[in-house]
């Protein structure tokens, strides 16, 4: 469904981020990127919705060629595809309701939205979205009164509300706590399930990659080094992602979560309750 | 590598001097001295004319204290209506012209273009002083609170447009990526990634150019403005130093309560 084809990006600086990079992301498709910082995972994503112009190559979503677009189809195209940022972006100021119902900007005119006056099927979703993150009680609180963990919730409803066919994830969870983390990333990778969206998810934790996403793909100095299952992600390949490192520790968490995570998996399928809201 | 502490007899610091060169150091110091005295030295102070001054100015304050409120009572009104609708019309329309321009002298939301036109637009209402541009609009449009009101206008606009717009440039643009990423267009990116973010500082200048606004609209009367200024000039020419003294009064009482509503709204908006 989304397709790079030999995508470059040089920065003005001279820096090569991305050198030529094929990949294919099939529909409802949950991938983790992973790589050391400065790898160019940020501005892979980036060249996606093209918040970052690409220098060179081509991006293909649901048959139709990104790069080529004019900026008023461009604006079309990006509600096709919801971001989800690492210090959550949201409009501080903003109540939780604005926040997500800005997530229909592209959607409605000018003075509908200056006017907060959205259809009432937007306001439907936005309400069903905030159960399902588990804010129903949240909806005129001010976004900046919100715990970090409770900000991300805001960020991927509102990132839902776009009814997009991809999300583009960049470091959910690099300022949450690891309990919070995990929690985080289990709504990403479910409600890319239930409404068969696909995913790209920047990440750090390698652990938390291999826990959550069906396919890995590790990215060193703008080139792709592996793409394959999370199983895959042996000590060598670890090293030509990272560098020489001791990754016994990683593995071996990684074995014992991943088991875990099948328990936890079948159990927690339901709306994560208010009270459990960290 | 080998250790050798420094003996606690040099373990003393004083901060290196400004000039590092000695030599220059005390030359300009010397300097700075002669021109001192050289200056001093070409006052000339004449004790006569100050015992005959000082007696004029203990008339003139005298009278200042005892102000008179009734004798010009219809002038002094007339006038403070002029000023504070003159106010209040400068920073209103100063309010709608700054808020394009802000937009445009942001360098993180316009084109360099605009950008530069709206930058040397600010540059050019705030090269001269207030002053100055009302004796213009005075010539252009004659006298009267007309040409007082468009001389407010266009500086309120260049205040408010630049210190807005290096507002803007502060905010945090991350807010402003999140809205591009849902498809927003330019005028929705504005009012959901930018308005709320500047809103507050908007309103606080509004109210702090409100008070500016009236303080010098007292001081355009004077070069045939339109509102209390005339009437503070004529009655000074008279020597009728005890209006004088309730008009000051007055604009002292406005200003001050201006100052309070101000730092009240300031305050609210936070």
């Amino acid at each position: 469904m989304l397709e790079l084809h030999t995508l470059e990006k040089r920065y003005p600086t001279g820096d090569m981020a991305l050198k030529g990079i094929d990949l294919t992301v099939p529909k409802g498709q949950v991938m983790a990127l992973i790589g050391p910082s400065g790898a160019g995972k940020s501005t892979l994503i980036r060249c996606v919705n093209r918040l970052v112009e690409p220098t060179r190559g081509q991006i293909i979503l649901g048959g139709s060629d990104v790069t080529a677009l004019k900026p008023s189809a461009l604006r079309q195209m990006r509600r096709n595809m919801g971001m989800i940022f690492q210090e959550y972006a949201l409009v501080e100021r903003l109540s939780v309701m604005e926040n997500i119902l800005s997530g229909r900007l592209g959607y409605v005119g000018f003075w509908r939205s200056a006017l907060r006056r959205y259809p009432q099927t937007d306001v439907t979703r936005a309400f069903d979205l905030l159960e399902r993150v588990g804010l129903q009680d949240f909806v005129d609180k001010r976004a900046d009164a919100l715990s970090g963990g409770q900000r991300q919730r805001v960020g991927i409803a509102r990132a839902l509300m776009q009814d997009p066919d991809i999300l583009l994830v960049d470091e959910p969870t690099a300022s949450l706590d690891p309990k919070t983390s995990r929690q985080i990333m289990r709504l990403i990778t479910e409600l890319a399930s239930e409404n068969g969206i696909a995913a790209i998810i920047n990440i750090h934790d390698v652990t938390l990659a291999t826990t959550f996403a069906e396919r890995i793909v590790g990215l060193r100095l703008g080139e792709i080094v592996y793409d394959g299952d999370p199983k895959g992600l042996t000590h060598d390949v670890l090293t030509t992602i990272y560098g020489e490192e001791d990754w016994t520790l990683t593995l071996k968490e990684n074995q014992a979560k991943s088991q875990d995570e099948q328990v936890t998996n079948t159990t927690s399928q339901s709306t994560v309750p208010a009270g459990g809201v960290t | 590598m080998s250790v050798e502490s420094i003996p606690s007899k040099q373990r003393q610091w004083s901060p290196p001097p400004l000039i590092a060169n000695v030599w220059l150091r005390y030359l300009v110091i010397a300097a700075v001295v002669g021109y001192l005295v050289l200056a001093l030295s070409s006052i000339e102070v004449d004790p006569e004319r100050i015992a005959e001054g000082w007696t004029r100015t203990s008339r003139l304050l005298a009278d200042f204290f005892q102000p008179d409120f009734r004798g010009r009572w219809g002038d002094i009104r007339t006038g403070m209506l002029e000023s504070l609708t003159m106010t209040v019309v400068a920073t209103a329309a100063g309010l709608v012209l700054a808020l394009p321009l802000s937009l445009g002298a942001a360098s993180n939301l316009a084109p360099r273009a605009i950008y530069l036109l709206c930058r040397s637009l600010i540059i050019f209402t705030r090269t001269f002083p207030e002053v100055v541009i009302a004796l213009l609009f005075v010539v252009m449009v004659g006298f009267g609170p007309l040409a007082g009101v468009i001389t407010l206008s266009l500086a309120s606009a260049g205040f408010i447009a630049k210190l807005l717009a290096e507002d803007i440039e502060d905010i945090n643009s991350s807010q402003l990526e999140a809205m591009r990423a849902t498809g927003a267009s330019w005028a929705q990116i504005i009012v959901y990634g930018v308005a709320p973010q500047v809103l507050p500082r908007f309103i606080g200048l509004a109210a702090y150019r409100l008070d500016i606004n009236f303080r010098e609209s007292a001081i355009l009367g004077i070069v045939g403005a339109g509102g209390i200024g005339a009437v503070l000039r004529t009655s000074i020419r008279r020597y009728d130093f005890n209006t004088t003294g309730a008009i000051l009064a007055l604009i002292i009482g406005i200003v001050l309560l201006l100052e309070l509503l101000s730092s009240r709204i300031r305050a609210w908006v936070q």
